[in-house]
């Protein structure tokens, strides 16, 4: 067997056996979509009206990308703390006394949760198409839309794969994660106008990865209207650019380093 | 030793350091293809960190290992495809049902789709869990996870198996029955690394032992070998009344071939006799009159605590701190294990 087939076919074993968890544990799927459509109607419906929109477009379809991309970037932490679960439970000793690929238990972690993601995504987007939300843009945009949204959450993963070989621990990598994700998906455009911010967090919001998300996603649903100013950030003028380059560099980063860590990791 | 046959696993001054914690300091030893060999010590000794070099998920600091004849590091993907490990706690992924845990490890091992399910159905039926094979392993018993742990670990027919304190945690019924198991796996010709708490075990299992302390090697041998290094047998007597202890300890002192020891709490005297029988009855005899109630008596081969107490002048409860292993060869951050 070659090299690449070998990490393809283990890759594949692994995403089997995470995915029949969710079949068995149910209870699983039922709160990752829960939670994003509790999201969606306490946004839309408590906030929706204090909340002023640039351009004439509803505040469901501002709010709708910008839920969509909190909670992927939420959902890739799943990653880290089944990790952390799998070293806990010597089930990682196990994998890694096997003869297979280095770097197959990781992908196909992650492979599963983006496909738990894909459910999520697609859960919210029935949601919000109920309370307003519409896709203005053409099937290929959207289409386009969905595909960033999912692509960046795949990098988060890998990050947060990292996370967890180094914190062993799965109650600590949420607790942990929250501290990062809450900042990073409030301290940007997914709620609220990037011009109510005050100067400084207006910057950091600009440049920072998850407004660009949003916004591409925004652009490639045709939620943002004509009517409303420009952004005068270059992250999001070309928002798709601007994720794609953090994806790549997530990536480029995140996939050698976890697969170091896990190498060379070892619990009890 | 057994002569002639080449070693299935080979063992040269292995030295593993966890940060200033010295786990093994210099460990030797060979095991013989197709023997059993235990590895014996207590807690913190380094018998994990050993097992775990030889798996390849620990790179050693000096010294090398080699099983198969392959480098443990340089070739540690070769040494995978050969062998099997199971763990102290059962490594069983809990969501997925018997059936589908040796299935998956199977594939891991590349066996192919139709083989692994194959041997997966023939082991669960070897290791009696063919009723619960399409229950998730998380319904499972302490002692059917242990087996199915094992059971994974064979699923390739590794010409070397490492069991790291498999009888650890079961209950006596369960504990017997891994004996059986394990004994069928040596008869059918497989290389058996052991380690264990337990003299008792790896006298039952294993065709030679060898006993660390402190990472070192300090003792090696067969069972009947190590217990006469140990010297004799144990004359042991168990008193109803406490002040009959001073009475025994004082009308067989005669007889000793060593230092008596006394379990207050349970008014149990031990003491190392030489003679066997002999001794058992010389003992009876002078207790005669006495007025002694003796409520227990026998005489005891040595075991491990035993080995320990003559080797080091320390009983195994001592030897190491509890949850010392955990600081040697695994992380702080599972402490709580045990219990699992």
């Amino acid at each position: 067997m070659s090299a690449l087939s070998a990490v393809v076919a283990d890759s594949a074993t692994i995403t089997r056996r995470n995915l029949i968890k969710v079949k068995r544990v149910p209870d699983l799927i039922v709160f990752a979509t829960l939670s994003p459509i509790m999201f969606v109607l306490l946004f839309r419906y408590v906030f929706g009206g204090a909340i002023e929109v640039p351009g004439d477009v509803s505040y469901a379809e501002f709010l709708l990308p910008g839920i969509f991309a909190q909670t992927i970037v939420l959902g890739s932490t799943t990653t880290g703390a089944s990790l952390a679960e799998d070293l806990q439970k010597g089930l990682i000793d196990r994998f890694r006394s096997l003869p297979m690929s280095r770097s197959a238990v990781l992908i196909g972690r992650t492979v599963a949760d983006l496909g738990l993601n894909a459910i999520s995504i697609f859960v919210m987007a029935l949601t919000g198409l109920a309370v307003g939300w519409r896709i203005n843009s053409s099937v290929p945009e959207a289409i386009g839309g969905f595909l960033v949204l999912l692509v960046f959450a795949y990098a988060i993963s890998w990050l947060m794969a990292v996370v967890g070989l180094l914190v062993r621990t799965p109650e600590v990598v949420n607790n942990a994660s929250f501290i990062v994700i809450f900042p990073l998906t409030f301290v940007a455009n997914t709620f609220v106008p990037l011009e109510s911010f005050p100067p400084v967090l207006q910057t950091f919001a600009e440049w920072n990865p998850v407004s660009a998300v949003v916004q591409a996603a925004r652009d490639l649903f045709g939620n943002t209207v004509a009517g409303a100013p420009p952004p005068d950030a270059w992250s999001l003028q070309n928002p798709v650019a601007y994720t794609l380059l953090w994806t790549v560099g997530f990536l480029a980063v995140f996939v050698p380093l976890a697969v170091r860590l896990y190498s060379r990791t070892s619990t009890r | 030793m057994t002569s002639g046959s080449t070693p299935a696993i080979v063992v040269e001054g292995l030295v593993k350091r966890f940060g200033d914690t010295t786990a093994l300091a210099g460990v030797d030893l060979v095991v013989p293809e197709g023997s059993v060999l235990g590895l014996l010590g207590p807690n913190g000794a380094g018998k994990t960190t050993v097992v775990r070099v030889l798996a390849t998920l620990l790179q050693p600091d000096g010294g090398r290992a080699e099983v198969v004849g392959l480098d443990v590091v340089r070739e540690a993907a070769q040494v995978r495809a050969a062998i099997g490990l199971t763990g102290q706690y059962a490594a069983v992924d809990e969501y997925l049902t018997g059936y589908e845990n040796l299935e998956m490890v199977g594939r891991l091992y590349r066996l192919g789709k139709r083989e692994s399910r194959s041997r997966a159905a023939e082991l669960l039926e070897r290791f009696d869990l063919a009723d619960a094979a399409s229950r998730p392993a998380k319904t499972y018993s302490g002692g059917m996870r242990r087996r199915l742990d094992i059971a994974a670990s064979l699923i390739a027919r590794p010409r070397v198996l490492f069991l790291d304190e498999p009888t650890t945690g079961l209950d006596p019924r369960s504990r017997l029955g891994m004996w059986e198991f394990i004994a069928d796996l040596a008869d059918g010709g497989t290389t058996i690394l052991l380690t264990t708490q337990y003299l008792e075990e790896a006298d039952r299992l294993a065709d030679s032992m060898v006993v660390i302390d402190r990472g070192r090697v300090i003792a090696r041998g067969t069972g009947d070998e190590l217990k006469a290094q140990v010297g004799g047998q144990r004359l042991e007597l168990t008193v109803g009344r406490e002040p009959d202890v001073m009475v025994v300890l004082d009308r067989l002192r005669p007889l000793a071939a060593g230092e008596a020891q006394v379990d207050d709490q349970t008014r149990r005297v031990s003491i190392p006799v030489s003679g066997g029988t002999d001794a058992l009855a010389e003992a009876l005899r002078r207790l005669e009159g006495s007025g002694v109630e003796v409520l227990d008596v026998g005489l005891r081969r040595p075991d491990l605590d035993d080995v320990f107490l003559t080797l080091t002048g320390r009983g195994t409860d001592e030897a190491g701190e509890p949850g010392a292993e955990h600081a040697a060869g695994r992380e702080p951050a599972t402490t709580s294990g045990g219990a699992r």
